[in-house]
């Protein structure tokens, strides 16, 4: 059983949240290439190891949140709101209220 | 040593004492014409067909554990050839040809048990959809058979069928062909195979680096030094993703695992392989006794092999409702097997961006029963340099160019197929 720290909510068990995936991937423009929105929506890196990730309280206060897990030991490092992953100054373009 | 009824008999007069091992144990030599890595059942397929049918037998497999550790020795051996779109059909239909005479043409028993599988169906929109498979199926030469409950009661008397479950069982889909194989035998009996036809299989021989001169790989960088290749086919699903790295390549795969598990022996139950349709749950029932089951991926990014609890609930909750009497067994054993999840279903079967790397891999959790096709078609892919027929719409461009392989329909996504 994964124990996963949701920052409003405190610890609870793997089967309150939804898994989201790879939280590092950037969505690009829309007239990006072919080539970067199939990098975007196919390719993962999928690291053996340390791998930062969306997962979604979704049992809960279903808020999104970012969790560091390592994919070999399934030790959880640190979890955190998803909103303030984007580097600094940058807009989200995710949703329709951007 | 040839395996028949007179060498048994031979054996057992003589105290079985002439019994030789199946295999060789090499120590790798400096070059082959062809590395395979990974010494799973696609991997030793792959280099049994090569030198069997290809005559290219300067082969060598590089396992970095022991033959038939990885995912060979972990799923639940169900076989099927039950798709619906034409290149899966026809790909998948074409292995269970070569597993109908594999004992034979291996002189190795892989206990290939043809008892059938049944998906059940529990509305009228599944029903719909089971009978377009099922005709797509006949439509590529595969045996299908629509089933009413009635039908379905007689294969399958235990299941729940009243009317008061939420989900009560109108029917289901067949394929009589379809069944089990004993899963390590069919590991033991390619590597028995093509060791036999001079391939070098090499236990124990980590592969930690692929060496290149530009789009041309040299050799690889093993923890048993440096070997050098003609051609390198990589054969490692479940960890594909670490193996193409070392090239610089990433994949459209992301590595889950998925859980099995086995009760204690029992007395003769389930005689064919039953899929539940309103949850996922597959059972059948080994040659030892014990019910072999097993449901959803646990869901989330893992090399681990072991999976959580909450994954063991959810499917024992859909087994139970499907088949009450399980709820009284005990569960023996339980394991987890790391699968290539691919973003549309399918497999990746082909050449990659470097010229003399093949890649065979994204087999989702569908791996054991493609076995002996994967093989022989990944041996004609590399002795040929190009793809066969079966697998041209296997290739890693489908994903960018549009034509991807998604059996459900599920969209891009690694878990959802």
């Amino acid at each position: 059983m994964l124990r996963i720290e949701c920052p409003w909510c405190g610890v609870r068990n793997e089967d309150e949240f939804s898994y989201g995936g790879d939280a590092t991937l950037e969505r690009p423009s829309d007239d990006d290439s072919i080539e970067a929105w199939s990098r975007f929506v196919h390719t993962r890196k999928n690291p053996a190891g340390k791998h930062t990730e969306h997962w979604q309280h979704v049992n809960g206060c279903r808020a999104w949140i970012v969790v560091e897990r390592n994919t070999l030991t399934h030790e959880i490092y640190s979890t955190a709101p998803a909103s303030p992953i984007l580097p600094a100054g940058k807009k989200s373009t995710r949703g329709l209220n951007t | 040593m040839h395996y028949s009824g007179l060498s048994l008999v031979k054996q057992a007069l003589t105290g079985n004492r002439g019994w030789t091992r199946a295999w060789r144990n090499p120590d790798p030599k400096k070059q082959y014409d062809v590395i395979i890595i990974g010494g799973g059942g696609h991997g030793l397929a792959t280099a049994y067909y090569l030198a069997k049918l290809h005559g290219i037998t300067n082969v060598a497999v590089l396992e970095k554990g022991y033959v038939g550790g990885g995912n060979t020795g972990r799923n639940t051996t169900i076989i099927r050839s039950n798709y619906m779109l034409n290149a899966n059909s026809q790909f998948y239909e074409h292995s269970m040809k070569l597993w109908e005479g594999l004992s034979q043409d291996l002189n190795y028993n892989v206990m290939f048990s043809q008892r059938g599988i049944l998906n059940l169906i529990h509305t009228d929109a599944q029903r719909d959809a089971f009978a377009r498979r099922g005709n797509a199926m006949l439509l590529n030469g595969v045996d299908a058979v629509m089933h009413d409950a009635e039908g379905v009661k007689k294969l399958m008397p235990h299941l729940d069928f009243s009317q008061n479950t939420r989900f009560p069982i109108q029917g289901g889909l067949a394929q009589p062909r379809g069944g089990t194989a004993r899963h390590d035998a069919v590991a033991w009996g390619y590597a028995r195979g093509a060791d036999q036809l001079g391939v070098d299989i090499i236990q124990q021989c980590e592969v930690t680096g692929i060496k290149r001169d530009g789009d041309k790989v040299l050799g690889v960088e093993t923890s048993r030094g440096f070997i050098g290749a003609g051609q390198v086919g990589v054969a490692v699903a479940g960890n594909s993703s670490k193996v193409f790295d070392m090239v610089g390549m990433k994949l459209p795969i992301e590595s889950h695992v998925l859980q099995a598990f086995v009760t204690e022996g029992i007395k003769p139950l389930v005689d064919t392989v039953c899929t539940f349709g309103a949850g996922h749950f597959y059972i059948s029932q080994s040659d030892k006794g014990g019910l072999v089951f097993g449901g959803d991926l646990d869901g989330y990014n893992t090399y681990a092999q072991r999976g959580n609890l909450p994954t063991f609930n959810h499917v024992v909750a859909g087994g139970v409702t499907m088949m009450p009497c399980l709820s009284r067994l005990r569960v023996l054993r339980q394991w987890g097997g790391v699968m290539d999840m691919s973003m549309d279903g399918s497999p990746i079967i082909g050449k990659t961006a470097i010229d003399n790397l093949y890649m065979n891999g994204g087999w989702c959790y569908g791996g054991f029963k493609a076995t002996p096709g994967s093989g022989w078609v990944f041996a004609d892919t590399i002795a040929n340099d190009k793809p066969h027929n079966l697998n041209k719409d296997f290739t890693l461009e489908r994903f960018r160019e549009g034509y991807p392989l998604d059996e459900n329909g599920a969209g891009a996504s690694p878990n959802a197929h």
